[in-house]
């Protein structure tokens, strides 16, 4: 027997708008398993991972924490892989825009005023954009594929990163510990009510770059052009839209908002440059684009989901002892399945069985 | 018995019955013709008997016996094969390669490639086994489609519109491959929209009209005129054309245009030069695949050229403008695929409105914001469906939704609701049935009547021989000079796009025969 994949000749309209909801549901039906076959509680600690967190306002704050670099990422990721442009290294985008802001904090600590948080702001940002930059060029220019350099981009961010927090960024008053020195007061992105817990400003620029892009790709010519090009490249270019303009828009975009989420998280949540800034916040956000449906709306939803998988697995880890790749196979799951559910509104399932074959030869001998 | 007997086979899409309790019988050793409109259900029909469809009702009895067509694999055990309109041929492949790779059972190289030898002479379907099907003319690689076909030895084909990229000369060729097949015994379904073909070489003929059967007669006992009215439903409106004006200025003129070839599989432009007055139609004719998709893409600016006088519009150089700013000088283009090239599939027709006319009716369309004014495009979009009736089953509808017809009065509707000054339109009608077909052209004629220059690229020679004031021929990416109508006959295009040089021994012996 055979299994074929046979094209559906129209999509299901509810089915599309469902499936991110039947992806959730079937992620808990296998996390639930999952915690079977480990042998904990199921019942147990799906409560511990998705619905104590929520419980707490400080718990909040820490959902909106985790929220805020996924959406910024997301909403420039769903951009750019509408316009058909795989932009994979938001991860490495991500750190280097937050080197870049921490420029002035680590390098000028005595540069201190008001003008500071600004421009560690717009130094995130283009250091960002500048880093994908990169895969953008050596895909207009010479016709590379985006995919690869984009990831392999990262692993150069990551160990430069680390090579800088080591050497020559490592705190002199700080007894050799892998650390830059902590940002001072007029470099801290502020929190949005600090009386209750720990969110600050990034989570609210994601709201407003969610606005911001959703009303670009609904409304404008701009948004029109990109999704002309990303279905029908051909069509794009009969329209007179340059291909190689949309590829630079994405990249710049979607780095841009990526170096703004990780100058975000290093100025808003964790004060100082350290060897590791991300729990790969750059590729969930590819998750939580496709869960938002490539939708600027729907994505700040979804990143709002995949923050819950941070902080449920920190939870499991303390209360119920489990390991940390524990998220990571929770975000696999949800990809997974959002995945498995877009295919099948593409496509039906058809069964070829064998023994059907040849009863098709049998009736040909017969006549 | 009939070989193939359809007894009230029904599809329904939706709320469209595509196909209303069709019943259908082809005989043995019979050329059947399948004639109707697009969107008559000729497609849907064919796609049910060749297994890609399944019927929402009826039967299908193969040598009298009911039998379920699931898939096209099981339509060729049976016995039926399909050459299709679009043919599924790997550029980079030769052809024994092409034929080897489409076998449902795998066989050895050898053993095929000599049986399709055999079959290759024995039918007078020439072709190179060892050529890169990339170098082939569409003649050719049609050759190897049948092949391919009659290797599962069918005792039923089905030709989706087998001369639409024919030369003359080509197609009377294939006239008699069919007539030895019909001779062995097998049988053929024959798709055209071509009248006078049908006659001459259909035994029955079935039509249809909105999904159901309006006729079965014998094609030969019928006029052409008889015939498009069976599928039409009334007189199909003949085209007029006056004469053209005298003496007015060029308002597209292409100079010395060299253009290299692309990609492995593109065609290289040599030296053309064509001048289209204010009032005037040229038609450039021939064989597919010989530089008229890239003599396209150079005029409407897709590609620019090198020097700015290349090209020339209203006579302004337009040769290093791109295709928005020809646009804005009063150019229109309409490209010859319609699905990924003039219209964006997934897109509405209101959103492949703006796809072209963004530039053009950028005052009208966008607000000063850049917001994009969807109800006035919206209605635009409605006013070029009504002027060209263009038929759809909701008022918005995804352009692949359209069938081919629908979708290509809407794209050329598109540029004609902008009363462009110069229009350059590759394969107007290509697929299209007889009404639409009818429309377009004389919307066409109508637009040069109005003093706009038209350049018409076609594979199709009746077209051009009824719009066109003059035709030149391409062949191998070189242009001859135009020939005006009154002097033009098939044989002299037909020698042309073969390769005879213009104004060539060639031609003036055919003059002579």
């Amino acid at each position: 027997m055979r299994i074929e994949l046979v094209k559906r000749p129209q999509q299901s309209v509810l089915f599309s708008v469902l499936s991110p909801f039947i992806a959730l549901a079937l992620t808990l039906i296998a996390g639930a398993l999952l915690f079977l076959l480990l042998g904990k509680d199921p019942v147990n600690t799906l409560y511990v991972f998705f619905i104590e967190p929520l419980r707490e306002t400080w718990s909040l704050h820490e959902l909106a924490v985790k929220a805020a670099p996924l959406i910024l990422i997301a909403i420039g990721l769903s951009v750019c892989f509408l316009s058909n442009n795989w932009n994979i290294g938001a991860e490495g985008q991500f750190i280097i825009g937050a080197m870049a802001g921490s420029i002035l904090p680590v390098m000028f600590p005595d540069f201190q005023s008001w003008i500071v948080l600004p421009l560690m702001l717009l130094m995130g940002i283009a250091g960002g954009a500048a880093y994908a930059a990169v895969p953008a060029v050596l895909k207009v220019r010479f016709n590379t594929n985006e995919i690869l350099t984009s990831l392999m981009l990262v692993y150069v961010a990551q160990l430069f990163l680390d090579w800088m927090v080591r050497g020559p960024w490592r705190n002199p008053e700080g007894f050799n510990f892998p650390e830059t020195r902590s940002f001072h007061e007029y470099a801290i992105l502020p929190e949005i009510w600090s009386a209750s817990g720990r969110a600050h400003w990034g989570f609210i620029f994601g709201l407003v770059a969610a606005l911001a892009l959703w009303f670009m790709m609904t409304k404008t010519l701009r948004g029109f052009e990109i999704k002309v090009l990303g279905q029908s490249p051909r069509a794009g270019r009969f329209a007179g839209f340059s291909q190689g303009r949309i590829v630079f828009f994405a990249f710049l975009l979607s780095g841009a908002l990526a170096g703004l989420a990780g100058l975000s998280e290093v100025s808003g949540a964790i004060g100082q440059l350290r060897p590791v800034i991300s729990p790969g916040y750059g590729f969930t956000a590819i998750i939580v684009a496709f869960l938002g449906r490539l939708n600027p709306l729907g994505v700040v939803a979804a990143g709002l989901v995949l923050a819950l998988t941070y902080l449920g697995g920190e939870a499991a880890q303390i209360s119920v002892g489990l390991s940390d790749k524990v998220v990571r196979v929770f975000q696999g799951m949800i990809l997974f399945f959002v995945l498995a559910g877009d295919t099948f509104i593409h496509y039906r399932i058809r069964f070829v069985s064998a023994p059907a074959a040849a009863a098709g030869e049998a009736s040909r001998a017969n006549v | 018995m009939p070989l193939l007997e359809a007894r009230g086979l029904t599809k329904i899409f939706g709320t469209l019955r595509a196909c209303d309790h069709i019943d259908l019988k082809i005989g043995r050793g019979e050329i059947h013709a399948l004639l109707g409109e697009n969107g008559a259900g000729k497609s849907t029909l064919v796609k049910m008997l060749f297994g890609a469809l399944e019927p929402t009702e009826g039967s299908i009895l193969w040598k009298g016996e009911q039998v379920a067509v699931s898939s096209p694999r099981e339509a060729r055990r049976i016995g039926i094969g399909m050459v299709f309109q679009h043919f599924c041929l790997f550029d980079a492949l030769t052809a024994s390669e092409n034929i080897l790779v489409s076998l449902d059972d795998p066989a050895p190289a050898g053993a095929v490639t000599a049986r399709a030898r055999d079959i290759s002479k024995a039918y007078g379907l020439p072709v190179d086994p060892n050529a890169h099907v990339g170098d082939l003319s569409v003649g050719e690689r049609q050759r190897i489609e049948i092949i391919r076909c009659l290797l599962q030895n069918p005792e039923l084909i089905i030709l989706d519109e087998p001369t639409s990229v024919l030369t003359p000369q080509e197609a009377d060729r294939l006239f008699e491959a069919l007539e030895k097949l019909k001779e062995e015994g097998r049988s053929i379904l024959y798709i055209s929209h071509r009248l006078e073909e049908v006659k001459r070489i259909c035994d029955r003929a079935t039509v249809l009209r909105q999904g159901k059967v309006v006729s079965e007669c014998d094609p030969r006992k019928e006029t052409a005129s008889s015939l498009a009215r069976m599928m039409v439903g009334n007189e199909v409106q003949p085209v007029v054309r006056d004469k053209p004006a005298v003496q007015s200025e060029a308002l597209l003129e292409v100079r010395d245009l060299d253009r290299k070839a692309g990609h492995p599989f593109a065609v290289a432009l040599s030296g053309i030069n064509l001048s289209v007055r204010a009032g005037e139609i040229l038609g450039v004719a021939g064989v597919a695949g010989n530089g008229q998709g890239e003599l396209f893409e150079a005029v409407s600016g897709e590609a620019l050229q090198e020097r700015a006088d290349q090209v020339r519009i209203r006579g302004k150089d337009a040769g290093r403008r791109d295709i928005s700013e020809r646009r804005l000088m009063g150019a229109a283009f309409v490209p010859e695929e319609r699905l990924g090239h003039a219209a964006a599939p997934a897109m509405t027709l209101s959103q492949n409105l703006l796809l072209s006319r963004y530039r053009t009716d950028a005052r009208a369309f966008l607000n000063r914001l850049g917001m994009i004014r969807n109800s006035l495009i919206a209605h635009a979009a409605q006013r070029v469906s009504s002027a060209m009736d263009v038929r759809k089953g909701v008022e918005d509808p995804e352009a692949s939704a359209l069938s081919g017809g629908n979708l290509q009065k809407f794209v050329i509707g598109r540029e004609l609701d902008r009363q462009p000054l110069v229009m350059v339109v590759n394969q107007p009608t290509w697929g299209v049935d007889a009404g639409a077909a009818a429309r377009i052209r004389q919307a066409l004629i109508d637009l040069a009547k109005s003093g706009s220059a038209v350049l018409v690229i076609s594979q199709d020679l009746d077209e051009l021989f009824e719009i066109c004031d003059a035709i030149a021929v391409m062949h191998g990416g070189r242009l001859s000079a135009p020939i005006p109508i009154g002097d033009a006959t098939y044989e002299k295009i037909g020698l042309l796009m073969g390769g005879a040089e213009p104004g060539h021994a060639a031609v003036s012996q055919a003059e002579a025969v």
